[in-house]
């Protein structure tokens, strides 16, 4: 067995793990399993794109575009994506408050709201191949070289940087939701939202940081996908279903489970490309959603329902 | 003339697109269980009903040139049984893991009828089903006519048998079940077990339609099975009203109608060269349209006749 | 002043059957007051109503001298109406510490840890493990935390969904001198009971609820006697019937 499958899987789980954790969130406080979240990822990645393509032109001078060693991008992609994840999240806040809002206020049944976010992801998909195109875009042409990095593993500066960053995030919203008044307010929004309201906390108010939270990871992940791969209309249909296999993996409404729900399946599925070969890769999450259907419903780090 | 045989094409399409419906409605409008992977049910009865009844061919196993009928029935059979798996896995489970696992089989099938060339053919499908009345193939109108005689007396069997069993005492606990789980379930109902039942009759309800349509085509690809036939056939039982298997056939015809239209009309106004990426606008349509019935008339153009269903949110939650 | 008025109230889950069929009253400042009456009289959608958890589909409720008809749970607890809901009444995920931490973002930021503090003083059983998780508490002490999470903001108002339930008798009387010594403080209390005679022995008023109409309010005095209590709960629907 080749150990590069460890860093390639760990790297995959990186994207997965950030996108399932915003998943996990609005799946445990808003009630509903989101089938536009993956869309969110990819709405991140091209708005991302849009930005930092208008900074290279606007400053072509100022080389937003040249590479910033050892990286295969300039500086206009980390300045675009902080614009990238505010109007991301402005699109998915946009979203509730036209869709998910309004069914949630007519105590519309969870699966009701299912059904609507699943209508909704058809629209947005099809909406961002209207306007892109489905030729797939790109951050950078540049080419890396993957360098040794020990352990016969292989890995290129560019994704050595997502695994960081994505440690960095994983770190920083754990010590939110734990130590924080907005985290025990979502916390106990989660649990019980009515008895929430009792004990004083805007319901709102948590269901809209969770959007942010939530619409701000999806962007990073699909910017790095976007970044590691190449940005398509479906590359978040596409990983939606391991995000939702990560989320359940790890337990509805645990982050650090998200996070390694989403490492295992990206490691599993970088495991299958080896051995099994890489046209069943996309079959992985479904194998691993049935065994832990099968043996674990409640996920690694979820409590019994 | 010409109107007339494509009229009955277009026709014998929405047909099939209604059986698939009425299937979904056993399982959503009938009992509230939401299948996200309704295409991927149609595909393995469509498979199923070609790998039957084609001709012996090398490249592939079998066919094993039965009859259509022995075809339909094992689509249905076969279809039926991949249900069982599904909701003998997820059906006790919150709600929403139904929806994630059908989601999850729509993908790994999909996969399936791309990769296992000798059953399915890979990426290029399987030809030359057989067709019914294939004798008179050459008379278009003739041929056509005849095949929507045979979808549309198919729809009414089926139609039928379904409004029979939801007025049999099965139908009237199944409706129980979905109202109020815990009253039926103090009637000694065994909620679990109804549930599983109502899906796998739909589930083979969708099969059957895929060997319909299968042989009505001719030919089948794993790109005919894709998450955009669910979700069409979502829109179409939302826009005909969910519960109600009238609004079931009703909402197959106008959604396939509102397809096709918007289709030529895309064709008609957009260049060759952008006509691919103009065809994302049919999708956002029906995308958007599903969520503005959700919002503003749930319960569909032809609302179901009891109740209107608790599951559209009319009443305030604690 | 009273502390509550109730005007032509009605309630319920579904705008064309209202559970509470426009009830009026009102509370005096630093009043007990028990609202009593057969299973299914809407004692409980009553004061869920009032405090936003089920919805209010006419009338009026005044908080002192301000209209709080309609109003979201949280923004009620920001004026200083406090509600104890009868079951899954604390966060059971949620450490002790943390159910009274919450409950503190509405006490201005330099009293949040006395006040915390305070209750825990007020409610000993609570302090001995504050870390731990709210779940692993008995039955009678989740009835306090319930009661300390809701003392700690200091409202004005606190109506209590039946407190006694579910608890033994020894439980049901440690509860009940809670409420008493948290009465004795100054706190006006409203309180939904089934079981009449300790309701009795706390509130100076009652309401009698039956199918959602207000069929007696009066001194408690006059209900020690059973059989007239029995008669109210029966009479009206009798009535209604004949009617």
């Amino acid at each position: 067995m080749n150990p590069q499958a460890i860093i390639d899987g760990l790297i995959a789980g990186s994207t997965i793990g950030l996108g399932a954790i915003g998943l996990t969130l609005t799946y445990s406080i808003l009630r509903f399993a989101n089938f536009t979240h993956g869309d969110f990822l990819a709405w991140g990645a091209y708005l991302t794109l849009t930005v930092s393509g208008f900074l290279g032109g606007l400053l072509a001078g100022l080389g937003a575009g040249a590479p910033l060693a050892p990286f295969s991008f300039g500086w206009g992609l980390p300045v675009a994506l902080p614009a990238g994840v505010a109007v991301t999240i402005l699109l998915t806040l946009g979203l509730d408050r036209v869709l998910f809002g309004q069914l949630r206020q007519r105590g519309a049944d969870a699966i009701i709201i299912v059904m609507a976010s699943f209508g909704a992801s058809m629209a947005l998909r099809s909406l961002l191949e209207f306007i892109y195109s489905s030729e797939p875009q790109y951050f950078t042409r540049e080419l890396q070289i993957a360098q040794k990095i020990g352990l016969g593993m292989r890995a290129t500066p560019d994704q050595l940087l997502t695994i960081a960053m994505t440690a960095l995030l994983v770190v920083l919203l754990h010590i939110v939701v734990t130590r924080t008044p907005t985290g025990r307010a979502m916390r106990a929004v989660s649990e019980n939202p009515s008895l929430a309201g009792v004990y004083g906390v805007d319901v709102d108010h948590v269901i809209r940081v969770t959007w942010i939270i939530g619409a701000g990871l999806a962007c990073v992940a699909g910017v790095m996908s976007g970044l590691l791969v190449q940005i398509r209309p479906y590359m978040g249909f596409d990983l939606l279903l391991p995000l939702f296999a990560a989320a359940i993996l790890g337990g509805i409404g645990s982050i650090p489970g998200a996070m390694i729900g989403g490492l295992i399946i990206g490691l599993a599925e970088a495991f299958t490309v080896q051995l099994i070969g890489a046209e069943w890769r996309a079959a992985v999450a479904f194998v691993v959603l049935v065994l832990v259907l099968l043996v674990r419903p409640a996920g690694l780090f979820g409590r019994a329902a | 003339m010409e109107y007339l045989a494509y009229g009955a094409f277009f026709l014998t399409v929405a047909m099939t697109y209604s059986i698939i419906c009425l299937g979904l409605n056993v399982q959503w409008g009938q009992t509230g269980l939401f299948n996200v992977g309704v295409a991927a049910f149609v595909g393995v009865g469509a498979y199923t009903s070609a790998l039957l009844t084609t001709p012996e061919t090398a490249e592939r196993v079998g066919g094993f040139g039965l009859p259509i009928a022995v075809g339909w029935i094992g689509a249905a059979l076969v279809s039926a049984a991949v249900s069982f798996l599904v909701g003998a896995l997820t059906i006790r489970m919150r709600a929403d893991y139904l929806a994630i696992t059908t989601f999850g089989i729509a993908i790994a099938l999909q996969l399936c009828f791309q990769n296992l060339e000798p059953l399915t053919g890979g990426v290029f499908g399987v030809g030359f089903i057989p067709r019914a009345f294939a004798g008179v193939q050459g008379d278009a109108i003739l041929f056509n006519l005849l095949n929507l005689a045979l979808a549309g007396a198919l729809v009414l069997a089926i139609y039928l048998l379904l409004e029979h069993l939801m007025r049999a005492p099965w139908g009237r606990v199944l409706r129980a079940v979905r109202e109020d789980e815990t009253a039926a379930q103090s009637l000694g109902k065994n909620p679990t077990a109804l549930r599983l039942q109502a899906f796998v009759l739909g589930g083979g309800i969708m099969g059957l339609a895929g060997g319909v349509q299968a042989h009505f085509v001719g030919f089948i690809a794993p790109a005919n099975y894709l998450p955009m036939m669910t979700f069409q056939v979502w829109a179409m039982l939302i826009v005909g009203g969910s519960g109600n298997n009238r609004g079931a056939i009703l909402g197959a015809v106008l959604v396939w109608a509102i397809w096709a239209l918007s289709g030529s009309l895309i064709s008609e106004v957009f260049p060759a060269d952008q006509q691919a990426r103009a065809a994302s606008l049919q999708i956002v349509i029906i995308g958007v349209m599903l969520c503005l019935i959700l919002l503003w008339r749930p319960q569909g153009l032809l609302p179901e006749r009891a109740s209107v269903s608790k599951h559209l949110g009319n009443r305030h939650d604690t | 002043m009273s502390a509550l008025t109730v005007t032509g109230f009605k309630a319920g889950y579904d705008p064309d059957l209202p559970i509470v069929k426009g009830v009026s009253f009102a509370v005096d400042t630093g009043e007990a007051i028990a609202v009593l009456g057969p299973n299914g009289a809407g004692k409980s959608t009553l004061i869920k109503a009032i405090a936003g958890q089920v919805a209010c589909l006419g009338g009026r409720v005044m908080l002192g001298g301000d209209d709080i008809t309609g109003l979201r749970s949280h923004d009620l607890a920001r004026r200083g109406l406090g509600f104890v809901p009868q079951t899954d009444n604390i966060f059971t995920g949620l450490t002790i510490r943390e159910n009274l931490q919450i409950a503190s973002e509405l006490v201005a930021k330099p009293q949040r840890a006395s006040r915390i503090e305070q209750m825990f003083e007020m409610f000993p059983d609570l302090k001995s493990r504050p870390s731990e998780l709210a779940g692993a508490l008995s039955g009678g002490q989740r009835q306090m935390l319930a009661a300390a999470r809701a003392l700690l903001t200091d409202p004005p108002v606190l109506m209590l969904d039946e407190p006694s339930a579910g608890l033994s008798p020894k439980l049901v009387a440690q509860v009940f001198e809670t409420l008493r010594r948290i009465h004795a403080s100054g706190v006006t209390l409203i309180l939904v009971e089934q079981n009449v005679r300790a309701a009795l022995s706390l509130a100076s008023r009652a309401l009698v609820l039956v199918d959602g109409e207000l069929a007696h309010e009066g001194p408690t005095d006059d209900l020690h006697d059973g059989d007239r209590l029995g008669r109210l709960f029966l009479g009206r629907r009798a009535g209604a019937t004949a009617g």
